[in-house]
């Protein structure tokens, strides 16, 4: 198709469209009036996650493995939902620790470790190397698709270096990069520029890809019901669509699903925008939903583009149905839209994975070689800093020269995703020492160091490594027979596992082994202070005024002597902003702590936080306090948090007494007043019979022309009040001594049934009232209690006594039953009286209470007893462990009173007399 | 900004976004009659999930 060299004007064009987008987002900045202050803008640099190999080989992906492609977004969506609470925390600490890199990151939490931020700079560099070529290799091919040279390799046979395009796209991003990223020496400073430049190319692809799409299906075919009727009628297109095409079944489909997760947390680039570029944490929450809708929108047309081109193309590379597809139907100007779309997807990721790198190489594996030597750290002001950036710029172009290199070398031996998915895996090394790390105190050096090597050494074996065979580079015998024909280190299925797709398989084994030392070694080991306390400040980053600056007291230096490393390695400018808040009068006065974190942070934010840890500990003049002294201000501080916590409970404990004591008090009250009320109470209930026989007594004193009869009379009424007196008082005081708790009983096995016949012919009123028809319903033969015999059988005889008092004037008839209930027994008298209103029913039992009211409401003509009777009789019941209730007349329709009474525990047991349950004990117990 | 409650939901929500896209559920959208239902499935879980976590991050903020 058309001219080659519009397409380069295109290509190149566009590339000069960036540089001024990022230009005028970094003049903004300057200005103070950032474009990419926005969660928008946060959400669209997130997606610099989809790259060429999204735009180009989720098609293929979709063509021959059905719907896997999507885990490779689904995982992200799950990753990001969790961001406001994962993602949230990583910004504050980088925030706080001035944190440059993912190397950065995991180094700082582990006691600044310069070995572990190598070992992390290290495995990205060899395992996002082959990603940063799959971009390059997807513009080339793509290039050679729109101009008409499909068969690539042979145009990269034929030529030099210099005639492929990709090497000058390379070169191109080099400059960008150079003057967006490495321009001056802070890393920890946001690149702006970058950020709306990658943010810029994250809509064109979007749009690109989207009408693309709409193209294939709504030009090349009558909309989607016309396409997807065509797939329906067409069973292995079907076959594609379903989880039969998905390498590894059901088990690959969470295998890819984890490895997205984690990658897409732990890939360098991703951890740039995500953390390091993170202008606002607030923002994380709007990038929550929309990144993911991002992800659905691109991901939107890739199935109906693959079954579009399965259909149309049936001949050619999957992987580049997106352009194949316009340019057969002869739409050029799309297919120029579609290579442009590539070409930011492509060059995205290049940006800001380069970046990441470079300050990775720099910060964690140049910059502690460099510090080892002599002459550079003595050179004076200025010239550490030049070479800083002439390392960072030169790792920039190295990087990108190493991915050409490995695109020239491996050329098309993998597919995309092939590529995309070891590098995936790769990077998911770093999940456990970073995510544990974040939220497990105790996860040491040690651990977290082993534990990534294991795991990116079982990576390389399981992973790498047969690539290489598969491309060419190695005999390929040992991963069909295993090395040496030892079967069970078969690469692609260690320790004879099979049946998982090659990327679960090898997630599975390399992710083991790393947890596995992870933790197993970081239980057993002991971390250094330092350590600790990064530890400590990482997981406890969310809480409230923790993250103030780590105050671990370090050893004396001059304030000048601070001045001079700022100057020597950040230049005059950044020396003089960290001193703003803390100006010394004098160069040789003793520095604040404060002062030594500021500048150790400082230059963290430019080396890394292991570099700056050992630049300025070689100032820091004097004794460091050692552990001693260290865990004794420690223990010092213990002991005085135990002696607040002791005083507290004291101070609880008295507020609790108090409560205690005016409780008491209360009651005493109450119970005083009930004692007033009951000795009036009882006086007056004295004075009526008193009255009676005083009056009665004078009138046989004073008259003498009584008539035998009235005399007889008089004696009469003087002795039933007499007796009537002396009953009250007996009551009052069983009363006085049931309340008091010194009515003693006499519990003993009885039998009830022996007890109520026995109470029944005792009570002489039952013989005297005339018509009185008493009904006895003993249902039992036997009914065992512990109970004392004399005061249960004045329960009975008050309960009969009552009953006889409240039964009809006119045909007074009652009924005394007897029988088994579920716990005990129950014993019953009832009357055709006038029964007992149901508000009246718990205040029968109240002391001096009479019931005044028949049935009709009007006045009872007389009070029939002392109100006495049922309150003591409840006491005794109560203390024998039993009852006593007002209930509903089952027969008779009066009242009913019933007593329950637990049955006695079986003979051989209460025989011995010890160990025998007395429920009158325990009914005082309560 | 993360309230207790709306921290709950958030984990809620992506547990059930992640039972709702991982075997068995897939597994049983991937036997429905026709062949195609499977990414149909996916693509509405997806949608779904997404409106949620949106409801939950923009609605209500002063809650």
């Amino acid at each position: 198709m058309g001219s080659e060299w519009v397409l380069l004007v295109i290509a190149f064009g566009y590339l000069g469209l960036l540089f001024i987008i990022a230009a005028w987002a970094d003049r903004r900045a300057f200005q103070g009036r950032s474009v990419i202050a926005s969660p928008t803008v946060y959400a669209l640099s997130i997606a610099v996650y989809c790259t060429a190999w999204t735009f180009y080989g989720s098609v293929g992906r979709a063509a021959e493995a059905g719907p896997g492609f999507l885990l490779i977004y689904l995982g992200p969506t799950l990753a990001m939902l969790l961001s406001p609470i994962v993602v949230r925390k990583m910004v504050r600490i980088a925030r706080a620790q001035r944190i440059t890199s993912i190397a950065d990151f995991i180094s700082a939490r582990y006691g600044k470790s310069s070995g572990l931020g190598a070992l992390v700079a290290a495995i990205a560099l060899i395992g996002i190397t082959p990603y940063i070529a799959l971009q390059l290799r997807a513009i080339t091919e793509s290039h050679a698709v729109l101009t008409g040279h499909p068969d690539y390799a042979m145009v990269m046979d034929a030529g030099y270096f210099w005639s492929d395009k990709s090497f000058w796209v390379a070169l191109v991003l080099a400059a960008f990069i150079i003057l967006f990223g490495a321009r001056h020496l802070d890393a920890s400073e946001r690149h702006e520029g970058m950020v709306a430049a990658v943010a810029f190319e994250s809509l064109i692809k979007l749009a690109a890809f989207l009408t693309v799409g709409l193209f294939i299906v709504f030009v090349l075919f009558e909309g989607p019901g016309d396409l997807f009727s065509r797939v329906v009628a067409s069973p292995s297109l079907v076959e594609r669509l379903g989880l039969s095409a998905v390498p590894g079944g059901a088990s690959g489909w969470v295998g890819m699903l984890v490895l997205a997760f984690l990658a897409f947390l732990t890939l360098p680039r991703q951890f740039q925008v995500l953390v390091v570029e993170s202008v606002d944490e607030r923002h994380i929450f709007r990038a929550a939903w929309m990144f993911p809708l991002y992800l659905l929108a691109i991901n939107l047309m890739v199935i109906p583009i693959a079954m579009a081109g399965l259909q149309l193309n049936s001949g050619g590379d999957p992987d580049s149905f997106v352009l194949t597809l316009p340019l057969g139907a002869g739409a050029e100007a799309l297919s120029v839209l579609v290579f442009i779309g590539g070409l930011s997807a492509a060059t995205g990721m290049m940006i800001v994975e380069t970046i990441a790198l470079s300050t990775m190489v720099s910060n964690q594996l140049a910059m502690p070689l460099l510090l080892r030597s002599r002459w550079l750290r003595d050179a004076g002001s200025g010239v550490l800093a030049r070479w800083l950036l002439a390392i960072r710029r030169l790792s920039i172009v190295g990087i990108l020269m190493l991915g050409y290199s490995y695109h020239a070398l491996i050329g098309d031996a993998y597919s995309l995703v092939t590529i995309g998915l070891v590098s995936f895996a790769a990077a998911a090394q770093f999940a456990p020492a970073l995510l544990i790390g974040l939220y497990w105190r105790s996860a040491n050096r040690l651990g977290a160091g082993l534990g990534m090597l294991a795991g990116i050494l079982v990576w390389a074996w399981t992973l790498l490594i047969p690539g290489f065979a598969r491309s060419g580079w190695l005999d390929d015998s040992f991963v069909h027979f295993g090395p040496w024909a030892i079967e069970w280190l078969k690469p692609q299925a260690l320790f004879w596992l099979e049946g998982l797709d090659i990327y679960s398989h090898s997630l599975l084994w390399s992710l083991g082994i790393n947890l596995a030392l992870l933790f197993g070694i970081s239980m057993f080991t002991q971390a250094s202070p330092l350590e600790r306390t990064q530890a400590a400040l990482f997981t406890g980053a969310m809480a409230p005024h923790q993250f103030g600056p780590s105050a671990l007291p370090r050893g004396k230096t001059p304030g000048g002597a601070l001045r001079a490393l700022l100057e020597r390695y950040l230049g005059g400018a950044a020396a003089r902003r960290v001193f703003v808040d803390h100006p010394l009068r004098n160069d040789d006065d003793a520095a604040p702590p404060e002062l030594i974190e500021r500048t150790e942070q400082a230059l963290a934010g430019a080396l890394g936080n292991a570099s700056a840890r050992v630049l300025v500990d070689s100032v820091v003049h004097g004794e460091p306090p050692d552990l001693d002294t260290l865990l004794g201000m420690l223990d010092s501080t213990q002991r005085i948090l135990a002696m607040n916590r002791r005083l507290e409970q004291k101070s609880h404990e008295l507020e609790e007494i108090g409560a205690e004591l005016r409780s008491a008090n209360e009651r005493l009250r109450e119970l005083d007043r009930l004692k007033d009320e009951f000795v009036a109470m009882v006086s007056h209930e004295l004075r009526t019979p008193l009255t009676s026989i005083r009056a009665f007594a004078e009138i046989l004193r004073d008259s003498s022309v009584l008539t035998e009869e009235k005399r007889a009379h008089f004696l009469e009424v003087v002795v039933r009040e007499s007796e009537r007196l002396s009953r009250l008082i007996e009551e009052v005081l069983d009363l006085a001594r049931l309340e008091s708790g010194r009515l003693t009983l006499n519990p003993q096995r009885l039998d009830l049934v022996t007890l109520t016949r026995h109470s029944v012919d005792a009570l002489p009123s039952l013989h005297k009232t005339p018509d009185l028809e008493l009904q006895l319903d003993i249902g039992v033969t036997e009914a065992m209690v512990i109970g004392d015999p004399d005061r249960l059988e004045q329960v009975i005889i008050n309960l009969l006594g009552n009953a006889i008092k409240f039964s009809d004037d006119a045909q007074p008839r009652i009924r005394l039953f007897l029988e088994q209930a579920k716990r005990g027994y129950r014993l019953g008298v009832e009357d055709n009286g006038a029964g007992i209103n149901a508000d009246e029913r718990e205040r029968v039992f109240e002391k001096f209470h009479q019931i005044h009211y028949q049935g009709d409401g009007t006045v009872h003509p007389r009070p029939r007893g002392s109100g006495l009777g049922l309150p003591i009789s409840r006491g005794i019941v109560a203390q024998l462990g039993g009852r006593l209730r007002v209930e509903d007349a089952p027969t008779l329709g009066g009242a009913c009173l019933v007593m329950e009474l637990p049955p006695a525990p079986p003979e051989e047991s209460s025989g011995l007399g010890e160990g025998l349950p007395d429920p009158a004990a325990e009914a005082k117990a309560k | 900004m993360m309230t207790p409650r709306r921290r709950e939901r958030l984990l809620g929500l992506t547990a059930l976004a992640t039972l709702l896209l991982t075997p068995p559920l897939v597994l049983m959208a991937n036997r429905i009659q026709g062949g195609i239902w499977l990414p149909i499935y996916v693509f509405v879980v997806w949608g779904l999930v997404i409106g949620l976590a949106a409801w939950l991050f923009e609605g209500h903020t002063e809650e």
